[in-house]
């Protein structure tokens, strides 16, 4: 299976158009109306420079093939022409403002995080991440649940056996399917960046400062993201993970949280807090 | 001939000492030309006085009020809204408190630096009483209450109708404490 | 100034023998291989860097480095590989070829020439050395991002001194660059019959004069903050983090077209050489070369998509990133015009610019594709990135310059280099490349962070195609190296014209150039 794979990458990476079929060499399968649009918009601009590019390079191999000097090709010796270089001066604005309107809605669309279902408010530390659900008062702290000797150890290396190496977390960040979700993003100590791919959100968490993104689930399922930003030593090590469950699942998971914090209520649950967030 | 090309060499070398100097300073006049921007568009505010509303009210339309709080430098202390998510009129003088509870063990001095989102509502949001207008001390053990007093100007754009306020607590002890 | 005045020669004789001449030359020529070889040294330098962060990610798992030291080698990578290798290139090209190409004696300022080129190794020692000091060199990503750089130890402030150092040596270099071309032209060429070598770097060296003292300018910024208590980028003092990374991408961006425009401009000489047919388009190349300048100059905020700017920001920034696929474009149109209906022959200086159109442009390409916001937030800060500016740095910026090496060497040397070898060399480099750098497109777009030390095991046979593809690649440039001392200490004597469709003052002296050449303007028809 794994030779299949190396073989099936060779391949797409030397023929382009074969790169589409499958997953593992485009953009994850889009999971929200954002990330969906990215996907098409990436698509489109993918074939439009794939034309050009056999457009241009075909005249380009054709003329370094029939004009060698080996075949006895003579140079001619124009070195100027203001009617084609007017034309090929005009012909990419059109083909720019093709991409540019598609991508201007998104960007508008992408940017409206008004109106929300619910607030989550995502704080980064160095390394993991803390999530306060406003709306619902469930507060989480989600670390890397990958055990740590597995990522140390040579003699391990080559037989992972966690399938989700790296990219699992001991609390998963629960959102409710086709609800709208607001994300305020700050961080603690340095800047740090949510990314999850099939969410369509890629935001910088700064500190001292909120900005908002959204998402929309359309689909249950695990996503699966990486802190994007360079952000120190474990900047490797602090995934994201987002289950989008069912509203009535998402109901139950609330419910169970708060029993877990009020179990876990005063005075550990302020211990707790100074722990964390002194380090 | 040779001594007439040294003099215009030196002459457009000090030209372009010259360019490079300006823009060293355009540089460096990014900086407050920055903030101005910020200002203007609500990404950060340094207005640290108390602003006063225009006085008008609009009781048909309802707006959102998220508060939130962060800590920031390790800081490690609980801070928290106490009155997270408020909707109020625009123009309706409001209050909603924050609170602080000092359990590092020590006296903390701290500033607190306010963030809006979206960021473009900023400037009709205005602040008449504030916590963050000052810098804070703290003795240690101390738990405190704290005001915001403000008012959302009814000429916010229609398409804000969800502010969040954050106000991210920074330790300055050190620095500060060396001011006296 | 006073440069000026040391300008009258010191000796009228050829080269002074021995090695202590190199601390005091004022050649322009001794000036420009002093350049090349240090550049040459650091390419080496970041690239066995290069190799340890490849070697590392052959597979998940941490074998080699530890997360610390992995991050400090992609961060001393890219600044060695930015100010140390490409940039000192293209500088070298600039001192051995201004003044051959313009007829000129020598640099405007000799001396100051000389004390450019000699900030540069105190520089690259204090980058370099940053590793030895307690807690390793500078790790925050070359970027240096605050509050992550506040953070750094002592490297960090070893790091900003040396682009300090790099800054005023490069500011130095550009003065003299730009006199030279303005100031000491041979009667009768005037700014529109330049080479379009001269052209490019012309407006490179009033780039680098533009934006060099605004890095200087973030960087102190950096120092205070770290040192003197400003909050310059510090929210609790009323800074800002994001004003950091305005400030250093309005450098940043136009840094990058330091890098690749005197690429096009020695493009254009091989390819009209080789296609023997003058370069087709020539006033639309220096108008595109000026409109890249100048558009370099609003397109910043396209590396901060993901801070969170207003939609109008967005817009503005994407709408001109955009644009500058316009000039760009007609730049490889011309190319191809050029080539077209020509009398074309595969020398290796022709194979390395044909490969430079054919891969630069594929990196033009992803730059399109990351021009657009909305797909920049997904692969904002993945491999896919790092796909794409290598595209643009390697087999853009440094297949440029072998391409020049060996179209010049001749020139320099006195020999010709062994074409056999030199086209073993582009095509172990050409095939190499592309099996490094184009599966990171994948790896990217699949959502492969970077500046990670260890990965995901569905990113695990991309990660092992592209480290063997670079351990090819780093080896095959020994190739290189033995190609260049091989041509230097012997081979088949080169004509004064080394090639046969070669224009230009530089090919009217003999080859080697002699020590001093055009001491009286010569005539250009």
């Amino acid at each position: 299976m794994k030779k299949l794979r190396v073989i099936a990458g060779a391949i797409a990476a030397s023929l382009p158009a074969l790169a589409l079929a499958g997953y593992d060499v485009n953009i994850p399968a889009p999971k929200t109306p954002i990330s969906m649009q990215i996907y098409g918009l990436h698509m489109e601009i993918l074939w439009v420079c794939l034309a050009i590019f056999v457009v241009v390079f075909g005249v380009m191999f054709y003329s370094l093939f029939a004009h060698r000097k080996s075949k006895g090709a003579v140079a001619a010796n124009f070195h100027e022409n203001h009617l084609v270089e007017v034309i090929w001066t005009l012909i990419p604005f059109v083909i720019l403002a093709v991409i540019a309107f598609p991508a201007t809605r998104t960007v508008l669309a992408m940017k409206d995080a008004s109106n929300p279902d619910m607030t989550i408010k995502v704080t980064a530390y160095q390394w993991k991440w803390q999530y306060d659900y406003l709306n619902d008062g469930v507060k989480l702290y989600a670390t890397l649940s990958t055990p740590r000797d597995q990522i140390g150890s040579p003699e391990e290396h080559g037989k992972i056996t966690n399938e989700h190496y790296l990219l699992e977390t001991d609390n998963n960040v629960v959102v409710p399917v086709g609800k709208k979700i607001r994300l305020l993003i700050t961080a603690n100590d340095v800047i740090h960046g949510w990314y999850v791919p099939q969410l369509g959100v890629n935001q910088y968490g700064i500190p001292g400062f909120i900005k908002d993104t959204w998402f929309q689930a359309n689909e249950a399922g695990i996503y699966r993201g990486q802190c994007s930003q360079i952000c120190g030593k474990e900047h490797g090590y602090m995934p994201i993970v987002v289950e989008a469950k069912s509203p009535e699942d998402y109901a139950a998971w609330v419910k169970e949280q708060k029993a877990k914090q009020a179990e876990a209520a005063q005075p550990a649950d302020k211990v707790s807090m100074a722990d964390t967030t002194a380090r | 001939m040779n001594a007439s090309l040294a003099d215009r060499n030196a002459l457009l070398a000090r030209k372009l000492i010259i360019i490079a100097c300006v823009m060293g300073c355009f540089g460096l006049a990014l900086v407050p030309f920055y903030r101005q921007i910020c200002e203007a568009t609500g990404i950060s505010q340094s207005r640290v006085v108390a602003q006063t509303a225009s006085g008008s009210i609009d009781p048909t339309r309802d707006v959102t009020v998220e508060f939130v709080a962060s800590n920031s430098n390790g800081l490690g202390w609980t801070f928290e809204a106490l009155n997270p998510i408020v909707q109020v009129h625009p123009g309706v003088v409001t209050t909603v408190r924050y609170r602080v509870v000092n359990n590092t063990g020590r006296k903390v001095i701290a500033q607190a630096v306010p963030s809006y989102a979206p960021s473009l509502a900023a400037p009709y949001f205005k602040k008449l009483k504030c916590f963050c207008f000052d810098q804070q001390t703290f003795a240690p053990g101390e738990a405190r209450d704290m005001q915001v007093v403000f008012v959302v100007e009814p000429d916010l754009p229609t398409d804000i109708s969800r502010i969040s306020l954050s106000y991210t607590f920074f330790d300055i002890t050190a620095e500060a404490g060396g001011k006296g | 100034m006073e440069a000026a005045h040391a300008h009258a020669h010191d000796d009228h004789h050829h080269a002074p023998a021995g090695i202590g001449r190199y601390f005091t030359t004022t050649n322009h020529k001794d000036i420009g291989s002093m350049y090349m070889w240090f550049s040459l040294i650091m390419f080496f330098v970041g690239g066995f860097m290069a190799l340890v962060i490849r070697a590392e990610l052959f597979q998940p798992g941490i074998q080699i480095v530890n997360p610390d030291v992995f991050n400090q080698l992609t961060t001393i990578h890219a600044l060695v590989m930015i100010f140390g290798a490409v940039m000192p290139a293209f500088v070298g090209y600039a001192n051995w070829q201004i003044p051959l190409m313009v007829g000129a004696s020598d640099m405007a300022f000799a001396r100051m020439n000389n004390w450019s080129f000699w900030l540069m190794p105190p520089a690259a020692a204090l980058l370099v050395g940053s590793f030895l000091v307690p807690g390793g060199a500078a790790g925050s990503g070359w970027t240096l991002y605050p509050p992550l750089s506040i953070q750094g130890g002592i490297s960090v402030d070893m790091t900003i001194l040396a682009v300090h150092i790099m800054g005023a040596s490069s500011i130095m270099g550009s003065i003299n660059i730009i006199t030279t071309i303005l100031n000491m032209r041979a009667p009768g060429m005037t700014l529109m019959r330049m080479p379009m070598f001269v052209w490019t770097w012309l407006i490179t060296a009033y780039l680098l004069i533009a934006v060099m003292p605004v890095l200087a300018g973030a960087v102190t910024m950096l120092l205070t903050d770290r040192h003197f208590g400003t909050h310059f980028f510090n929210a609790a003092g009323g800074g800002d983090p994001t004003m950091f990374m305005h400030i250093f991408w309005f450098f940043g961006h136009p840094e990058v077209y330091i890098m690749i425009l005197p690429a096009f401009g020695i493009i254009s000489h091989i390819i009209p050489t080789f296609a023997r047919k003058p370069l087709f388009g020539y006033a639309s190349m220096v108008y595109a070369t000026a409109s890249i300048a100048l558009l370099s100059f609003i397109v910043w905020g396209h590396h901060m998509f993901t801070v969170g700017m207003p939609a109008a920001g967005n817009l503005f920034f994407m709408y001109a990133t955009m644009l500058i696929a316009v000039p760009t474009g007609v730049k490889v149109f011309n190319w191809i015009a050029t080539l077209w209906k020509g009398s074309i022959t595969f020398e290796t200086p022709m194979l390395f610019a044909i490969g430079f159109v054919s891969l630069f442009t594929i990196g033009g390409f992803s730059g399109l594709v990351l021009a657009v916001t909305p797909v920049d937030i997904t692969l904002h800060n993945t491999y896919y990135v790092v796909a794409h500016f290598h595209y643009v740095l390697f087999s853009g910026a440094i297949f440029s310059i072998m391409g020049g090496a060996y179209y010049w060497l001749p020139k320099w040397t006195g020999h010709m280099y062994d074409e056999t070898l030199g086209k073993v060399h582009f095509w172990l480099t050409a095939i190499s490349f592309n099996i490094t750098f184009f599966p990171q497109h994948f790896l990217g777009l699949a959502g492969m962070p970077r500046r990670i030390p260890d990965y995901a095991p569905q990113f695990t046979e991309f990660n092992q195609i592209s480290s063997i593809g670079a351990f090819l690649l780093g080896f095959s440039q020994l190739l290189f190296l033995y190609v260049v001392i091989k041509c230097i200490r012997g081979g088949v004597k080169a004509e004064a014209k080394a090639w046969e469709g070669a224009e230009g003052l530089e090919w009217t002296v003999p080859s080697p150039a002699p020590y001093h050449t055009f001491e009286t303007p010569p005539a250009f028809h």
